[in-house]
């Protein structure tokens, strides 16, 4: 009759990190799961907060799961704040005195957008976009201003900029690089999504940083000085410039941290029984001297999850995250990348690239020089199968053989015009050229 | 809104922008006179359809048919086409949960009240109509060569409606092929089947029939009295029509629903249907997602589908025993659908709660042809949604503006193909995804779940 005490799993943060490790707990165990969260009672999907703000949806409706679900599984949630883990008590305290005892730990407390300490930086009407709480502030904020300016080319950063748009308010979009995103684009597409970017009616300014945040006499942001020496005059500033994890929690505890919280390949950290998943964890490089990494996309923290989820029900396998994928839209454009595709290829690699002329479509085939064998996609406006771009990658296809089968790879809806006649078109002038200049 | 315009490019960056070849940019930017000039038009035609209740119309109907129809599509053209210039191509979501009239407020009534008053006077007090219906008299004689009646006007709105709206549609989705084909389709088959060949066929002299409606959704078209009716036609027209109206219940809905999906119907042909992916498009969000909605959908819809096949098999019982066994039993049932399913559900319901409770009401908890279609779909078809591998971000887009209140989501972030019963192949989850998650597709059974 004694029914064994079930361990009481404990997740702080109840982003898609932690979450995806309590349903894959759950589906395998008893275990009793708590998922702890100051920032909303119920799981969100961060990815689409732009779109409460611009009226697409409403909050309700970015909840990827119905609130009855949590009751039915019986993952128990917590609204609160942890501010204490103990690890030698095992068990954590929040800001209101609760305690919270665990048998397992899963830090999964995600990121905060970065501030590179520019003067007035923490001015009122000075924000990043990251969690539900600054999009709160940005509805309070930005619906009597005139002129705002975003800092930082990366995928938030163009999301604010259509969030903005969207409800009329001009947008200064400050991009460090040459050509938004080409730390991670190729020349050519990043080229393209600046342009689209204009053609949207943000005045990007390409090449240009934030040097300073001027206050006017209320106290609240007048302006910003960009490294050109020019003042642009606006009562909103989006800081844009990358996350870092959010591990405050985890300082002044026995659990070792770098930038994340470290973990080993089984996403453990230095103290038995407290695992950390997700934005907020750095993993160890298995060889010495390899670098560390920090995955602070959606997609690697799901996956994370998933494995974190697995070894704590005691599966012995390494979190593995395959082959890369990832996506974005800026604004009406879809990308797409599968694999890897440099934005400065090194010498054994190479690949070939495909733009329609309406500059709405392209598509990019990296591939390793002596054998062909193609390694990674970037599609622009052109949707691929994930399952069959990632076939042809981990079975090292050539070229060749991936544009003549390309057609098995759109994902475009049905009637869409199709590139595929086209892109082997090119790539036989290609070849037929390269040809050519060997014989000559 | 005036943004939408390339600013003055700063010295430091000309060489740079250079390489954008930025002066080809089209500029976009925000006709507001147009805009306002077209919902001025709309608002005078309004007015105008208003006091056209009241007399007027009589005497010069044609007249009165251009101040009325005529401006208000003139002014609702202009406000749509005017769009073109406004943006770029893509998806056009913005402020539907904010806006009044997308989001339940107060416009959002209005309309509500306003198409469900429309529907009642027009089952029940359609003498209220006489002057619309004088208006649109001479229509009627042209096409048809008899004298308008309140079904007359009535088809005469819808095919308005659906024109207009649908044009909004190719406005909205110009960059989406499968979305310009499909409302071009829709459009199609109600101004053709729905409203000019019914019409033709009438002025000569043959029993008006519409082509693209069968049992159980154009229920009568297999009851005794029709196809006795039908068969009774001199000319083998009558007999070519209830041979048609059979050829589309029992053999083109099991073998094109086999094919490509109920859709070949339900989002690509029928009246309903169009109604709801033009002019209810703009309340599409508003369907409920809940599990409780679901529950209440499977067991009205297939008690509908019951109530109709009942009734026919009654009636032609009936019909054979020439009244022995039920008496007037059948006919009761019949009367008794016509009323609650044919008229409050279908009409009342269906379209005058379009802001309330979306556009698709009818379509999702009522038709009983949705019904033997989505039983088809589910277990008999080639057609499902599929899923992009591990691409979804769970963003909700997909389920919230899923007309049939399917929760895509909980199955896209899942990995899995959704496969509904309820599923109509509108297209827009696919549209509206933003990672490039969905796409309907036809393909082999095996492996469809």
């Amino acid at each position: 009759m004694f029914k064994k005490r079930q361990p009481h799993l404990v997740i702080i943060g109840n982003g898609v990190a932690g979450v995806t490790t309590a349903r894959h707990v759950r589906r395998r165990s008893d275990m009793n799961i708590t998922i702890i969260s100051a920032e909303s009672r119920y799981h969100f999907s961060r990815t689409a907060l732009m779109y409460i703000y611009m009226g697409h949806m409403r909050f309700e409706d970015t909840k990827p799961y119905p609130d009855w679900f949590w009751r039915q599984n019986r993952i128990d949630l917590v609204h609160g704040f942890v501010t204490e883990i103990d690890t030698d008590n095992k068990c954590v305290r929040l800001q209101d005195g609760r305690e919270i005892a665990y048998d397992k730990l899963v830090i999964a407390t995600g990121s905060k957008p970065n501030k590179f300490g520019w003067p007035g930086q923490d001015l009122p009407g000075v924000q990043g976009l990251y969690s539900l709480q600054d999009l709160q502030r940005l509805e309070e904020y930005t619906p009597h201003i005139r002129h705002a300016v975003i800092v930082g080319g990366g995928l938030i950063g163009i999301e604010l900029a259509e969030m903005l748009m969207s409800r009329d308010i001009p947008v200064t979009f400050l991009v460090r690089e040459r050509y938004f995103y080409d730390i991670i684009l190729p020349q050519e597409e990043a080229r393209l999504i600046s342009r689209h970017i204009l053609e949207h009616g943000v005045d990007l300014r390409l090449s240009t940083e934030l040097k300073e945040i001027l206050p006017g006499t209320d106290g609240r942001v007048r302006a910003v000085v960009t490294s050109h020496g020019e003042e642009i005059a606006c009562q909103f500033v989006g800081l844009t410039v990358g996350v870092h994890p959010n591990i405050e929690v985890v300082k002044n505890t026995p659990i070792e941290t770098n930038r994340g919280v470290l973990v080993n390949e089984y996403l453990e950290t230095n103290i038995p029984d407290v695992y950390a998943c997700g934005d907020c964890a750095e993993i160890r490089a298995k060889e010495p001297g390899g670098r560390n990494r920090i995955e602070q996309l959606w997609y690697t923290a799901r996956m994370q999850g998933e494995a974190l989820g697995r070894i704590l029900c005691g599966e012995h396998v390494a979190y593995d995250r395959g082959i890369w994928f990832n996506s974005a839209k800026f604004f009406d454009l879809e990308y797409q990348t599968y694999g890897q595709v440099s934005p400065q290829p090194g010498d054994d690699e190479d690949s070939f690239y495909w733009e329609h002329p309406d500059r709405k479509h392209a598509l990019r085939i990296a591939y390793r020089k002596p054998g062909m064998q193609v390694i990674g996609f970037n599609a622009i406006g052109i949707r691929l199968r994930h399952r069959v771009c990632e076939r042809w990658i981990r079975e090292g296809r050539t070229l060749d053989d991936v544009i003549q089968r390309l057609p098995e790879a759109n994902f475009d809806p049905e009637f869409y015009q199709r590139f595929e006649a086209e892109v082997a078109r090119q790539y036989a002038e290609s070849r037929h050229a390269v040809a050519e200049s060997a014989v000559a | 809104m005036q943004l939408l315009q390339i600013q003055p490019l700063p010295d430091y960056l000309r060489d740079q922008y250079a390489d954008l070849q930025v002066d080809e940019l089209p500029e976009y930017r925000e006709l507001t006179g147009v805009k306002k000039v077209g919902l001025g038009l709309l608002g005078i035609g309004s007015l105008l359809l208003l006091i056209a209740l009241t007399g007027f119309t009589s005497e010069h109907p044609w007249l009165w048919f251009f101040l009325t129809f005529g401006l208000t599509s003139i002014g609702g053209l202009m406000y749509i086409l005017a769009q073109l210039k406004e943006s770029p191509p893509g998806i056009k979501n913005n402020h539907n949960f904010t806006r009044s009239l997308t989001a339940r407020g107060a416009a959002g009534w209005l309309i509500g009240v306003v198409f469900t008053a429309f529907y009642i006077i027009l089952y029940w007090f359609p003498s209220v109509f006489q002057n619309w219906i004088q208006m649109v008299d001479p229509v009627s004689r042209l096409l048809r060569g008899d004298p308008a009646d309140h079904w007359f006007l009535y088809g005469t709105f819808y095919t308005f409606a659906m024109l207009i709206m649908g044009v909004r549609m190719f406005v909205r989705y110009r960059h989406n092929r499968y979305q310009l084909i499909r409302t071009a389709s829709v459009m199609f088959f109600q101004l053709g089947f729905a409203y000019l060949i019914p019409a033709f066929l009438r002025l000569m002299n043959q029993p008006e029939f519409y082509f693209s409606y069968f049992w159980p959704l154009k229920y009568h078209y297999l009851f005794p009295n029709d196809v006795r009716w039908l068969m009774s036609q001199p000319g083998g027209l009558g007999v070519f029509m209830v041979f048609w109206g059979a050829m589309l219940t029992f053999v083109a809905t099991p073998v094109l629903t086999y094919f490509y999906g109920k859709r070949w119907y339900c989002s690509w042909v029928c009246g309903c249907g169009g109604l709801a992916e033009t002019l209810g498009d703009p309340w599409r969000h508003l369907s409920s997602k809940s599990r409780l909605s679901w529950k209440v959908e499977r067991n009205l819809i297939y008690s509908v589908l019951g109530f109709i096949i009942i009734t026919t098999a009654a009636l032609w019982i009936n019909s054979a025993t020439e009244g022995r066994v039920l008496g007037n039993l059948s006919q009761t049932f019949a009367r008794a659908y016509g009323f609650f399913i044919g008229a409050i559900f279908s009409g009342v319901i269906g379209v005058g709660f379009y802001p309330l409770l979306g556009n698709r009401v009818w379509c999702r908890f009522g038709c009983p042809q949705a019904a033997i279609l989505g039983i088809l779909q589910k277990h008999f078809s080639r057609f499902r949604i599929t899923t992009n591998g591990a691409q979804c971000i769970s963003c909700g887009n997909c389920s919230t503006y899923c007309e049939m209140g399917i929760d895509v989501r909980m199955y896209a972030q899942e990995q899995q193909n959704i496969i509904r019963a309820s599923c109509v192949g509108c297209g827009i989850c696919a549209a509206v995804c933003p990672r490039g998650v969905l796409k309907l597709e036809n393909g082999p059974v095996d492996g469809r779940y």
